[in-house]
């Protein structure tokens, strides 16, 4: 299977990245060689084989809901930039 | 000898005896960066008034009568660790003015500890990367051989080390990250099991290898560091609850080199026909030291070590591309003001935040992720990853640890590798395994390997563990000193 320059700039829109029409040709080939290396998987039977999605050998780690006062300085300085109106973050329009 | 050059252990000593001050070792590691790291740029932020009164205030404490294995011990932490008032850029520029509003844990345990942090590292940029290559901040050169990399993606903290810049740093290992570098620059690195340590603070890459671990000048230093900074941790539902154990004193046990009834597992996997011969001959050397420390050694097949590089490079972007989503322009970081709409101010941010190695794992991710390829690539690999952890544990039903080299080759030339992310990826060959089943590992320096220009590079040995026996890699990894 081949990556198109369409291709890309679907996966490019998906990944919310503007890109330069070089970049879009560069990530073709690149990504292209970089999957059909990763095609080798399906050598392996992984028939009946649970998939692993985390090591920790740990489940359901609960903790109590308590709430925490964060330092208000903290929270100030954990949003440093944007606008903010009425303790709300503003963002440009959405349409 | 220059205080900077002192191990944790030698100015630990030195410090309790009233011989040295914090702010006399603090110094002259301020002063050697100073004089060395315009050329190598292992250092994005140099603090040296808040490391200045760290100091101090340790000597304090010190004369005051405490004791404790890291107060005054100045070190550097990778810039990918959150640093409350001192700024944390991950090496990219999406980051650059950005200040982290409190620390991360592992800093947070060591400014509890007295230890008194310099200033923060160069990486591949958000650590992706084998050589410090990615960072938007420029390369990270080798100590031994500026035209060199320095490896990565924690190379700025293993140059540093190496040069003598700190007496020890902190670096993170996803797939190598910590062992990569420390076997380029010819220091000890040593990623703890996944767990092991807490997570929280550390920009998240890929949630599920990532881990934080030391980089220093010999074994026992980071047995040290690894004591202060591990443990169970309320902020990172992942740490594990076991207890922290006294490291170093396994060292000391192994002082008679007795490494008795011990069965040391040689992956013959690993043992590639086409491997260079001075990496193999080094290796043999590495064995025979702990064959005569008593030690047996025997081969044991790990047969689904191939698979480990494209698993992991299906893993890791999928992670990546879903970790860095938060990056989006609001609230912090770069912002792209002058964007029209929320959708084109996202692409403009991101686009122009973002450097080339960043941009294609996160299109890799999302290209994995995506309806469709989900079950072909992602959940592919996730079954793969179990039969690359079930190799491990048939292989510690035979033997306690594993030998193998930790790079294929010394430290390449910058730039020669630059244009092909794939051979890139492939340097990642024998240290993604460790990775992907959240073993412990350890890089030990293990002789030099001669390049074309004839000049002698260092290469490290790699001891993987089973889970959780960090004190057992420790012992193993000391007699190769």
């Amino acid at each position: 299977m081949s990556i198109t320059p369409n291709d890309i700039k679907h996966i490019a829109e998906l990944s919310r990245l503007e890109l330069s029409e070089e970049e879009v040709k560069k990530f073709g080939g690149q990504l292209d060689s970089i999957l059909q290396y990763i095609e080798q998987l399906n050598e392996v039977d992984t028939k009946n084989i649970e998939p692993t999605a985390q090591v920790s050998g740990l489940s359901n780690i609960w903790r109590a809901d308590d709430v925490h006062v964060w330092d208000e300085g903290e929270v100030e300085a954990a949003l440093s930039q944007g606008a903010r109106e009425g303790g709300q973050v503003k963002v440009k329009r959405v349409l | 000898m220059n205080l900077n050059e002192l191990t944790i252990k030698e100015a630990r000593q030195q410090l309790d005896s009233g011989e040295i001050t914090s702010v006399a070792l603090t110094r002259a590691c301020l002063d050697r960066i100073k004089e060395v790291d315009e050329q190598i740029n292992a250092c994005l932020t140099v603090c040296e008034a808040e490391a200045m009164a760290e100091a101090a205030a340790a000597d304090l404490r010190i004369k005051s009568g405490e004791r404790g294995d890291l107060l005054g011990i100045p070190y550097l932490c990778k810039d990918i660790l959150m640093t409350k008032g001192v700024r944390t850029t991950a090496a990219s520029k999406i980051l650059e003015n950005y200040i982290a509003p409190y620390d991360a844990t592992v800093v947070a345990k060591l400014r509890d500890a007295g230890a008194v942090m310099l200033g923060k590292t160069n990486l591949d940029e958000f650590a992706h990367g084998a050589s410090t290559e990615n960072s938007a901040y420029g390369v990270t050169k080798n100590p031994h051989d500026l035209s060199r990399v320095a490896g990565g993606s924690s190379g700025g903290s293993a140059a540093a080390v190496a040069s003598d810049m700190c007496i020890f740093a902190l670096g993170t290992d996803t797939g190598g990250s910590v062992r990569c570098p420390a076997s380029f620059c010819g220091v000890v690195g040593f990623k703890p099991s996944y767990g092991r340590v807490s997570r929280f603070g550390l920009l998240s890459m890929t949630s599920s290898t990532d881990v934080v671990g030391p980089l220093t000048k010999d074994v026992y230093d980071a047995a040290i560091v690894l004591k202060a900074i591990a443990g169970d941790d309320s902020r990172d539902a992942t740490t594990a609850p076991e207890a922290i154990e006294a490291y170093e004193k396994e060292i000391d046990i192994a002082k008679d080199k007795s490494l008795r009834g011990l069965k040391i597992g040689l992956p013959q996997e690993y043992y590639l026909k086409d491997l260079n011969p001075e990496v193999a001959a080094n290796l043999r050397a590495s064995a025979e030291k702990l064959e005569a420390a008593g030690a047996e050694l025997i081969s044991v097949s790990l047969p689904y070590t191939k698979y480990g590089i494209p698993v992991y490079y299906i893993i890791t972007p999928s992670e990546v591309s879903s970790n860095l989503a938060r990056f989006d322009g609001i609230g912090w970081g770069l912002a792209k003001t002058e964007a029209k709409n929320l959708q084109e101010f996202y692409k403009a941010t991101r686009g122009a935040g973002f450097g080339p190695e960043a941009k294609r794992r996160i299109m890799l991710g999302t290209y994995a992720l995506s309806a469709g390829y989900y079950d072909a690539y992602y959940k592919k690999a996730q079954a793969v990853r179990t039969l690359i952890i079930k190799d491990f544990t048939e292989a510690f039903k035979k033997c306690d640890v594993l030998l193998t080299p930790t790079a294929p080759h010394s430290a390449f030339k910058i730039g020669e590798q630059v244009n092909d992310p794939l051979a890139m990826y492939m340097e990642d060959v024998f240290v993604t395994g460790a990775s992907l089943a959240g073993l412990p590992a350890i890089s030990v320096p293990a002789g030099t390997v001669a390049t074309k220009g004839g000049k002698q590079m260092p290469v490290g040995a790699q001891i993987i563990g089973p889970r959780l026996s960090e004190g057992l890699v420790i012992k193993v990894a000391s007699v190769l000193e």
